[in-house]
């Protein structure tokens, strides 16, 4: 089953990653901010199995979009790999410090500290000449171990990069949901109490998620940023951190790959929405999130779960089955109930 | 010096009606539904565009000035009933008893498509309302010239609190409510209609949040997107103070309005780093805000 997974997702990343060059540049762009995003989302994906949405994620996807975008500015450095490299440490390190206070929080008081902390980065950010104050500054282009693309090979490397971040770390996060303390996750979410008898650190676990979290998001943030190829203070705004809360939603907490979906219909359906309905948008959006979480709690991943339980379902015979699947997957894979 | 000291008294004093008037209906709604209502930006900026409209042609036609003070509290508490009731009628009742944070995300989800409603309504263009200003006046004090709208404008805060905090502990409505807040599940029992005061909580939340945007639309540029950036402010208060408690709102609401005047007289640049730094310090010394008692713990 787990060789399975590893198996169609490394087909399907090296499908993608050959038919890049063919396709239309304007979905190739969508798609390397869309995957770019992705790693924010796979962040949120493992607080959201212990139960913990942070309104504020935003803050580690601005540090690491501003780290890469002053690097470029203030030194000679322009290597990708050296770049994403210290977004992840300052964004990982930042996640680490914030945590120590976050990691003792649930909730509502952890929505709300994270969106405080977020906004507090926000606030410096606009009022900072030197950062580029609301208007936000250029992020120079990176070269690659030396090797610098010209125009249109610059966005295809970017693409491949983003495909290769994207595809490591959904391989490193499956594994991690496979170990000890990723599996503990749901069961925070189930019974704090319980957990601490059995002699688990619920503190130091959620600690943990979160600092992973915040690392994934500071990489995301990075390529980000060199798919815009600009940063400004929005990034670091509420409404972001709503946004990627929202593609979390849309996609589901059910497997490492919905992450990737999810971010990159969000994507598609915010150009088509913006393109079809240029006033209206936001209401498309919003009417989505609203029947995703009204109808499809699991978000639009549990959508291929089903799909896929199906058969056996019919097997077992009687609704039972069914009713006894659903209950598995909500057990087993989602936060929402 | 001292005038700066009485400058950032004044400032924060307005700031602090205003954020008042905001936060109260937000506290409410959470404390009675334990819902945080991201709509409630909507409801700001839904009394900013009606009172902004309404009130502006009212004084264009030339009618009698204390009209229209009247016609927009009239206006707001109209705009809150309707919003109040189709919100939590049609959609919120759908999502009762699912998780806290899920229901912050459908309230996010009814914010954005507000967003837009605002948009096909009033369309894109910017709307100021300048008459109560100029009939309001300005009064020296001190050395300052303060302006008449301002000083209403505390006056009606407090006028609000007061009102607010004497419901809540005299008459029976706010007796029934206080028992919801302490223990839904015992008020059933008891044989209220919870059911009933979910409505009734939500509707009137809905009108103090329009209320604090009619009010303010005079003070505003109103134009789209404001009630993105009211909605964190109230957020702020509601946190400091604690959420549910309206005396707490007051309280979190004073804190916010004289830090903030405070920063924009001596370092301009920390104007919004300290108001959310305050909230993240409250929040990380007591986590349930500075006015709400301790929750016994629920297994």
């Amino acid at each position: 089953m787990a060789a399975r997974s590893i198996i169609i997702g490394t087909l399907t990343f090296l499908l993608v990653a050959a038919a890049a060059p063919a396709l239309p540049q304007w979905l190739v762009s969508l798609a390397t901010v869309a995957f770019a995003n992705a790693l924010v989302v796979l962040g949120l994906v493992i607080l959201w199995r212990a139960g913990l949405v942070p309104f504020g994620q935003a803050l580690y996807y601005a540090i690491g979009a501003y780290t890469v975008a002053l690097i470029g500015r203030y030194s000679e450095m322009r290597d990708v790999f050296l770049m994403i490299a210290a977004a992840a440490v300052l964004s990982g390190l930042t996640a680490f410090l914030t945590g120590l206070l976050l990691a003792r929080y649930r909730e509502i008081f952890f929505a709300m500290l994270s969106l405080a902390m977020s906004m507090i980065l926000y606030s410096v950010l606009v009022k900072t000449e030197t950062l580029g104050s609301t208007d936000g500054f250029h992020v120079e282009q990176p070269t690659y171990l030396g090797y610098a693309p010209q125009g249109n090979m610059h966005l295809l490397v970017l693409f491949w990069l983003v495909l290769a971040c994207g595809a490591l770390s959904a391989l490193l996060v499956s594994f991690y949901f496979r170990s000890v303390a990723g599996s503990l996750a749901v069961p925070v979410r189930d019974s704090e109490i319980r957990l601490e008898f059995l002699g688990v650190s619920v503190n130091r676990l959620i600690h943990l998620n979160l600092v992973i979290a915040g690392t994934l998001a500071g990489i995301g943030g990075a390529l980000a940023a060199f798919a815009v190829e600009h940063v400004d203070p929005d990034m670091s705004y509420w409404t972001t951190s709503g946004g990627f809360v929202f593609v979390t939603i849309l996609a589901g907490a059910g497997s490492v790959a919905a992450a990737f979906v999810g971010s990159f219909v969000f994507e598609l359906l915010k150009s088509i929405a913006y393109d079809l309905l240029p006033g209206t948008w936001q209401m498309f959006l919003g009417a989505a999130l609203l029947v995703t979480i009204l109808f499809l709690p699991e978000g639009i991943g549990s959508l291929f779960v089903r799909l896929r339980r199906r058969p056996e379902a019919k097997a077992m015979g009687a609704n039972m089955g069914a009713n006894m699947g659903a209950n598995m997957d909500a057990k087993s894979t989602s936060v929402l109930s | 010096m001292l005038l700066t000291a009485f400058a950032i008294v004044t400032d924060g004093l307005v700031y602090a009606a205003y954020l008042f008037l905001v936060a109260v209906g937000l506290t409410l709604i959470f404390g009675v539904m334990k819902i945080l209502n991201v709509t409630h930006g909507s409801f700001y900026a839904f009394g900013a565009y009606g009172s902004a409209i309404a009130v502006g042609i009212y004084f264009d036609q030339g009618f009698p000035a204390a009209g229209g003070f009247l016609l927009m509290i009239v206006v707001a508490m109209a705009i809150g009933l309707v919003l109040g009731l189709v919100l939590e009628r049609g959609l919120l009742r759908l999502v009762y008893g699912k998780d806290e944070v899920v229901v912050v995300l459908v309230t996010y989800a009814a914010f954005l498509i507000l967003e837009d409603v605002i948009q096909l309504i009033w369309g894109t263009s910017s709307y100021a309302l300048y008459q109560p200003l100029d009939i309001a006046g300005n009064i020296d004090v001190g050395g300052l010239s303060l302006s008449g709208y301002d000083i209403g404008l505390v006056v009606f805060a407090m006028l609000v609190a007061a009102g607010a905090s004497f419901a809540l502990k005299y008459t029976r409505w706010g007796r029934v409510l206080t028992v919801v807040i302490f223990d839904r599940e015992l008020a059933a029992a008891f044989g209220i209609n919870v059911s009933l005061v979910y409505t009734l909580t939500f509707v009137v939340g809905a009108m103090l949040g329009v209320l604090g945007g009619a009010v303010m639309a005079p003070k505003i540029a109103v134009t789209l997107g404001i009630g993105v950036e009211v909605i964190v402010l109230a957020f702020a208060v509601v946190a400091i103070g604690g959420m549910g408690s309206v005396g707490g709102a007051f309280v979190g609401a004073l804190i916010v309005g004289l830090c903030r005047a405070a920063a924009v007289h001596l370092v301009p640049q920390i104007e919004l780093f300290v108001i959310y730094a305050v909230m993240a310090l409250v929040l990380v010394v007591r986590p349930q805000g500075l006015f709400t008692r301790a929750q016994p713990r629920k297994i």
